[in-house]
Parts: C-alpha cells; structure tokens; sequence
C-alpha cells in the first residue's frame, strides 16, 4: 500500500514523501497527516527550549525540573504521534534506560557533592556573577539536582514512548504479518 | 585504616581494565595493596602489642549517628597479617595459577582484591554496623568468587548455597547487633569492652550473634555450605575459605569475646557447637577422596576448635584460640596451595589416582609436610603452640579437654590422610605424570609454611601478641613455649599424636564401619530440604495471592483501605468547624465540569470515552489549583494527565473498543465497594486537611525560601532544596518503575511470544516422538 502505487495514487499523492522526522521510519502514506508533522517539525525545538525555560526559571517561577522534564518528554510525544516509531536505537543515541541513570547519576552525585565542600548531604549553594551581555546572574546549586530530575523524567517519557507507544505498534505490525502469511 | 581499604577498592576497578590485557600483571598489580598494608601494620606493631591501638572515626552521616569506625588492636594486627600477608601470596600465586587470559582470571583479579578490602575493613572495624557492612559485602565477593561464570550447575548451587546460608546468618547477626548497640548505648566495640552491657537483651543478642558468626565459620549446624563451595578455584578457595572469610565468624566472636565475658548464653553455645563441629568435620575428612574436600572439612574442624577456644572468655583459652587463628590461617593456606598445585600440574586431586607424588616432586613434598607438622600439632612449630595452650586452658573441664584430644587424634590422622594421598606410592596405582612446578607457585606456598616453623621456634613473638590480645580477659601466666615439661598437657598431646597415627593405620577397616553405619542426619539434604519447602511454600502463597486479576488487586487494595484508614475516619470523625461553600466563584462551574465528567465515564460504553472523561476530570483539578492560586501544582496536573492520556490511548490500541458486558454476577458488590472507597476519599481530603494539629510546616518553608533556598518559588524550593531528599527517593521509585514496566511489556512482545511459543511446541513435539517411539 505505498503511496506510489497507481491504483492507490489518488488517495496519497499529497502524502509527504521526504524523510522527516529523525526515526528513518516511513509510515504509508494514509497514517500520515502533513498538518501535524508540519506542527510537529515548528513545535518540537520550541517545546524542548520551553522546556529549558521551564528547568531554569523553576526556582523563581512555575516550572522546575520535573515540569520541564513532562514538557520535554511530551515535545517526544508530539513527534512520536506524528512521524511514530520512536525507538529506533541506531538514529537516537541515548537509549531511555542510559538517560534515566544519567539523570539519576546526576541527581545522586549532585547530592553528594556539597559533602565535599565540607557541607551536609543536599546543601545548596548561591553564586552570584556578573556576565557580559546576561547582567547579574544567581545559580543556584540546587538546579544541578534539578537537571538530573529533568533528564530521568525525559528518559521517563521516552520509555513509555518505546514501549507502549511503537512497541505496542511493532507489536500490532508483527500480529498483522503474521496473520497475512 | 579506611585510606588502605579504599585504596584497594579503588585498584580493583583499575584492574578490570588491567585484567584484559594481561591477566598475569593483573595479578601482581592486586598483590601490591595487601602488601602495603602488611607492611604498614608491621610498621605500627610495636605501639599496639604494647597496648596503644591506633584508632581512626570518619563519621560520615552525623545526623543519625552512622560512622565509619576503625581500630587497630593486637587482634586487628593478628587479623591483618592472615588477611593481607595470605591475600598477597595468594594473589601472586594467582598470576601463575589461572591459565593466562581466561575468563575466570578476569573475574577473579578484581574480585579478589575486592574480597581483600572488604576483609580489612572487617578485621579492622571497630563499630557494629562498620562490621556488618564489609562482612556482607565479603558474603557478595564469595558469592561471585565462588559461582565464577556460573556455567556448570554445581558452582550455582554451591554459590547459592554459600550465599543464603552465610546471608541469612548475616540478617540474623545484625539484628543482634541492633540489641546489643539499642542496650549498651553505643555501637563502638571499643566502648562496648571497656563498659560490657548487662541484663536479658544481652544474652539475646550473645545468641544472635552467634548464629551469625556459626554461619560465616561454618559450624554445625550450617557446615556444609564450606565443603560445596571448593567447586571454586583452588587459590580462592585457599584465601576465602581457610586464611579470610571462614575466620569472619571466630573473629567476631574473639572481637565481642570480651563483652560477653560470663553470660552463659554466649560461651556455652561456642563451646558445645565449636567442639561438636571439631569431632564431625574431623571424622568427614578422615574419609574423603577429593583432598580439597578433605581440607574443606579439616577446616570446619578447625575453625570449631578455634571457636571453642575463643568463645570461652578466660584469658589462657584466648591465648590459645589467638594463635590457633594464625597457625591455621597459616597451615591450611599453605596445604590449599599445595592441592592447588597438585591438582594443577597432575591433573587430579583425587587420593585414589594420586601416586608417586612424594618422588616425582620433592620440594612440594617437603612444604606439604612443613604445614602438615603444623596442622597435626608436632613441635616446633605454631600449630603445636596453639595446641598446647589449648590443652592447658580446659584442664579442668575434662570433657572439654576429653573433646578436645579426641578432635586432635582426627586431625593427626587426616593430616596423615592428606600426606598419604596426595605424595605416597600406593601399590597398584600406576605413578601418576606430573608437570614440574615452578617457583611461581611454590614460593608463595612455601611462605606461610615457614612462617608457621618460624613462628614456632621464636615463640616470644606469638606469645606477645596472643598475650596483649589476652589480656582483655585478665592477668595470665600462662606463656606460648616449646617445653612445659613432662605434664598432663604433654600426655594429651602424646595421646594425641598416638592415636591419630592408629587411626590412620586402620583407616581402611574404619572406612568399611563406617558405611555400615546408620546416617539419621545430613546437614547437605536438610538444607536442600528447607530450600525446598521454602520454595514450595513461596509458590503457593504467590499463587494465592498473585492470581492475576485486575479486579481482585483493586478490590484487595481498597478493601484495605476501607478497613483501616476508613473505620480510623469513622471513630474519630469530627465535622469540621469552618467548612464553607466556595473561596472563590470560578470554583463552581470547575467543581460542575468534574463531576459532569466522572458521570459521564462511569455511563461510558466505551473505554476511549471513558478515558477520555477521566481526562478532563484531571483537567478540571488542574483548574482548580490555578483558581486556588498553585500555578506549579497545576502545571503539574496539566502536564501529567495529558502524558497519562496519551499513554491510555497508547494501550488502547491493544484493548477492544467497548467494556465488556458479559458477566454480571459480582455486579453488585463492585459497585458498593467502588461507592464506598469513593465516599471514603471524598470524606477524607474533607477532613483530613481540618484535622491539623500543629502548625504547618509550610509558613517555614515560605519564610526561608528566599535565604535559604536563594529560591522565590517555594514549591520549588521544597522540592529541590528543603525535602531535596524526597525527590531523590522520588525519582529513584520512578525509575525503578519506569524501569519494570519496560521489561514487563518488552518482555511480552509479540516475536517474543512467538519465539517462546515456538520453542514449547517444537519441545513438545519432541515429547510426543519420544512416547511414539518408547
């Protein structure tokens, strides 16, 4: 049933053809619709510096690295709704698993960390500096365990995404061809 | 102290690395660190024989009283030299005992210089929890040590065998170690010797302990996981279960000896068990073929002689079981390595094969009888020291010292067992071919054999050492030396000797006795026993309990809750005082929209629907955290039901688009019991949130946010600064969780499921040709 199949052709044939999105997995022409994958494609590095935004300015407004991490990790939902199979391990680097521990690794040394400046498990710190450009800028140690927060819940999502997102539909494909033979 | 145990730690991770390039410098590399601790405890041995330990606190979590407590203490220093001095050699004598480049060296190079820092730290602890830290963590190194690759089914089982025994003795020993610390007020062993507990928790922590240390030392009744673990590599099984880890128990209880001085509860067990695992070990090795089994059970012997003598808690008895600890760790290292090196250049270590041995390789022949003189008690060496010590500590308890001398006659004569088999010409047995050994393996081995002889011919510094260890216990005038002169203590020995040799003599007329002897009890099959019954039991509650309904997890979980939150709600319940209709008007139509909303999914025929509904359930509380001025919580909210949307529809995909409707004959009770959980809650978060009692922490939190935390969002500050705690334990469960279901729907993938289906039909066809064919 690909689009180019003359018979076919009438229903496809404003159906994108390019590779699109990063997984390298081309769904026939009829799951897909141009609308979202074009809004996919806009929203998606907007989403993720929304999210970004939401990390950083969580210690002085809404956001914090639990809300960035769910906005993040629906920015995958969005790409994963529209372009689908998510998992495909050769195009996407860091596997869910590996992102949930560095994000727990993260959290965990950074908690550690303040013993070796002769602090207690989990002390924050605040540095206050001047940049060229920036103005006065506070860090707040805290956002280091926060970063850790934001990855282990981006590899949350993506988790789920593998699994009962293009998991349950590779499943589904398998169960068709296998039924087809 | 804590600095050499890390250091070691730190080079067993490099030596991952190292270990695959080159196994050998592995080796060498690992024997460095043990080294430099025997040194640097040789360095310090002058101030502590003469009484001042070296003492070492790094508290690492103040706030509940958890620190990391070392002391170096005459028993620490006899400790570490068996410790690191045998870890060394036997480390060097690794680089030539594993075939170069092979897995099992790979694994066992860093774990065994793993096993060593775990090891020190034990010996050198001097706080419970410190204790019980780095002895379960020598119980995980002898797991992995002794499984290996885990190929073959007997190293599973024996590790596995190791593992519960040795672990659930552990379990045991801490609780013991929480009663001991919970009366006495302190942790630190120092403290506890200096001030010794009284009242009942103390004689139930003495047995507590006990167990413990009879698990780790191998005494009866939990012997046998020592035998089965010898499937391991001959030097590991030298090094853990006859120089280190076995020593685990004894030391323990020379540790807390002092202690306990006089309860009843602590030195009546050690002595009963010790010599009852004395004369049984004794009598199993007198008929083994296999001469490495044949060590295992001379080693529970001895480690039950030395338990007997360490557990009595009289200055002469302690003086005693100090040097037995350190002949034995001396002698049996030694006669391991030997088997070791038999078995490596001969091919077998089975005494019915063995032949010749004495002729072809005269130099192992000679270490070999060097330890043995030491392990049958001969003078001049250590092991004849420690035995006359022991003699003289229980003259007045005949039955003990009658005990006692008969456990020596067994060791005299499985040590003439052990030199028969391995070296004799055995008539009828054809020479066996042996490799020529190299300096390799037999310098290290030959070591601590000369040492034990070193030992025993300068007595004065045996005696210093087990004298300063002693004298916890009070004044003694007792001294280690070759010549007593002619008294009961040498008949003993005498006696000993005498009829160990006549044991040996009729050794083959005792073997035929004793295979027509009654065998009521076998430790071996109980413990298969129990494992099996434990098992069997495992699987009946799961299958009561997991029986794979939704419905009835649901229903069991809010029957819970209505039982116990919910009658708590019902006695106690109050009306609270300033209830009132709204805060704020926008909460009507929100309030409106939910409830519209949970109707609708409860009247919903179809589960995207009903989804759906719940949806916006969650949208609506959403609403209401903005309306009540939560702007975090309700991105949250947000944020978390759409995720939780998605995922629902994800699985809906798999799910038939309508509920079932077929069955309707428990209808009734879900209903009432889903109302009844429902009201339950509903009342709940009504006056739960009136019942506060003191006042809420959060006007601190919002006081300290901004000087504290540096933060102006508070919610945020609690969460990554104030209970920054939490959220780590948070995240953790999330991604254990996250984790879990993973696997769980990985696991049930269609190919996956296709493949194991395949797999159980091709098996099955297999079954069916067979019976075709019987």
């Amino acid at each position: 049933m690909s689009p180019d199949t003359k018979t076919r052709s009438w229903i496809g044939w404003d159906a994108p053809r390019e590779r699109f999105l990063l997984t390298g997995f081309l769904r026939p022409g009829q799951e897909r619709t141009v609308l979202l994958e074009l809004t996919a494609r806009i929203a998606f590095p907007t989403v993720l510096v929304l999210s970004l935004y939401l990390l950083f300015a969580g210690h002085d407004r809404a956001g914090g690295g639990f809300s960035g991490g769910l906005v993040a990790g629906q920015a995958f939902v969005l790409r994963y709704l529209a372009g689908g199979r998510l998992d495909d391990s050769s195009t996407v680097p860091l596997r869910p698993p590996v992102l949930i521990g560095i994000g727990l690794t993260i959290a965990t040394v950074a908690s550690f960390v303040p013993l070796l400046a002769g602090g207690q498990v989990l002390e924050s710190a605040i540095y206050k500096f001047t940049l060229p450009l920036l103005g006065q800028i506070k860090l707040v140690t805290s956002v280091v365990l926060d970063t850790g927060v934001y990855l282990l819940i981006v590899g949350v999502v993506l988790d789920l995404l593998r699994t009962l997102g293009s998991g349950i539909e590779a499943d589904v494909d398998a169960a068709a061809r296998e039924q087809a033979r | 102290m804590l600095a050499f145990v890390v250091v070691h730690l730190l080079v067993a991770l490099a030596l991952v690395f190292v270990a695959r390039r080159n196994t050998r410098a592995a080796f060498l590399v690992a024997a460095v660190p043990p080294a430099a601790a025997l040194g640097w405890v040789l360095a310090k041995s002058g101030p502590v024989l003469s009484g001042q330990a070296v003492d070492e606190v790094v508290e690492w979590a103040p706030a509940i009283g958890l620190e990391l407590a070392f002391r170096l203490d005459a028993l620490g220093l006899l400790m570490t030299v068996l410790v690191a001095g045998i870890g060394a050699l036997v480390l060097v004598y690794s680089a030539w005992y594993f075939h170069a480049g092979s897995g099992d060296a790979r694994r066992s190079a860093p774990l065994l210089l793993t096993f060593a820092a775990a090891m020190l730290g034990l010996v050198l602890a001097d706080d419970l929890i410190t204790v019980y830290v780095f002895w379960e963590l020598t119980t995980i190194c002898s797991f992995l040590l002794v499984g290996q690759a885990g190929v073959s089914r007997e190293s599973r089982r024996s590790a596995m065998q190791a593992l519960m025994i040795t672990s659930l003795g552990g379990l045991v020993m801490l609780l013991g170690f929480v009663v001991l610390g919970d009366t006495a007020g302190t942790f630190r062993i120092s403290e506890l010797v200096a001030h010794p507990p009284a009242g009942p928790q103390v004689a139930v922590a003495a047995v507590l302990i006990l167990v413990g240390a009879f698990t780790k030392s191998a005494q009866i009744p939990f012997h046998n996981w020592l035998p089965a673990a010898m499937v391991a590599p001959t030097p590991i099984s030298a090094y853990l279960h006859a120089a280190s880890m076995v020593k685990a128990g004894v030391f323990l209880v020379a540790r807390l000896a002092p202690v306990f001085v006089g309860v009843v509860q602590w030195w009546l067990p050690a002595v009963l068990f010790g010599l009852a695992t004395m004369l049984v070990g004794g009598w199993r090795a007198m008929f083994e073929t296999d001469l490495k089994k044949l060590l295992a059970y001379g080693t529970v012997s001895q480690l039950g002689f030395i338990m007997v003598l360490v557990g009595a808690g009289t200055p002469t008895a302690a003086m005693a079981g100090a040097t037995m600890l350190l002949a034995h760790g001396m002698f049996k290292a030694t006669l391991f390595l030997v088997v070791g090196i038999v078995d490596h250049n001969a091919g077998t270590r089975d005494v019915r094969e063995l032949s010749g041995l004495g002729r072809a390789v005269p130099s192992l022949n000679a270490v070999a009888w060097l330890a043995a003189v030491s392990m049958a008690g001969l003078p001049p060496t250590l092991g004849f020291l420690g035995k006359e010590a022991a003699f003289t500590a229980y003259l007045r308890h005949e039955w003990v010292l009658a005990g006692l001398v008969v456990g020596s006659m067994l060791t005299v004569a499985y040590t003439a067992r052990l030199l028969w088999g391995a070296f004799s010409t055995k008539p009828g047995v054809t020479p066996t071919e042996v490799k020529p050994v190299g300096p390799g393996l037999l310098l290290p081995t030959a070591v601590p054999a000369v040492v034990g002889l070193v030992l025993g011919v300068v007595y004065g510094v045996p005696d210093h050492l087990a004298a300063a260890y002693a004298s916890q216990f009070g004044p003694t005038t007792y001294h280690l030396a070759l010549w007593h002169g002619v008294n009961v203590v040498l008949v003993c020995t005498a006696l000993a000797l005498a009829g160990g040799a006549l044991l040996h003599a009729v050794r083959f007329r005792l073997a035929a006795f004793r295979r027509d002897l009654p065998r009521p009890l076998d430790a071996q099959r109980g413990y298969e026993r129990v494992m099996g019954l434990l098992e069997r039991v495992a699987v009946g509650v799961t299958g009561r309990l997991q029986v794979g309904s939704l419905p009835t997890y649901v229903a069991i979980i809010l029957l819970t809750v209505l039982a116990v939150p919910g009658s708590a709600l019902l006695l106690n319940a109050g009306v609270p005082e300033d209830l009132r209709f709204v805060d704020n008007l926008l909460q009507v139509p929100l309030a409106i929209v939910v409830v519209v909303a949970a109707v609708a999914a409860l009247r919903s025929h179809r589960r995207l629907t009903a989804i759906l509904m719940v949806g916006v359930v969650g949208y609506g509380i959403g609403g209401l955290f903005i309306v009540d001025g939560g702007p975090d919580l309700a991105l949250a909210q947000f944020l978390v039901e759409t995720l939780t949307l998605v995922a629902f529809v994800f699985v809906l995909r798999r799910l038939p688009a309508h509920f079932s409707t077929g069955e309707t004959t428990l209808r009734l009770p879900k209903m009432l019991l889903a109302a009844a959980a429902g009201t339950f809650i509903a009342f709940a978060a009504l006056i739960f949130s009136s019942a506060r009692q003191v006042p809420p922490v959060s006007h601190s939190y919002l006081a300290r946010a901004e000087e504290g935390a540096g933060a102006t969002n508070v919610v945020n500050s609690i969460i990554v600064d104030f209970r920054a705690f939490d959220t780590v334990g948070e995240i953790s469960v999330l991604a254990v969780a996250a984790t879990g279901v993973a696997s769980l729907i990985l696991a049930s993938r269609f190919e996956r499921r296709k493949r194991s289906s395949r797999a159980t039909a091709v098996v099955r066809q297999e079954k069916q040709k067979e019976e075709v064919r019987d």
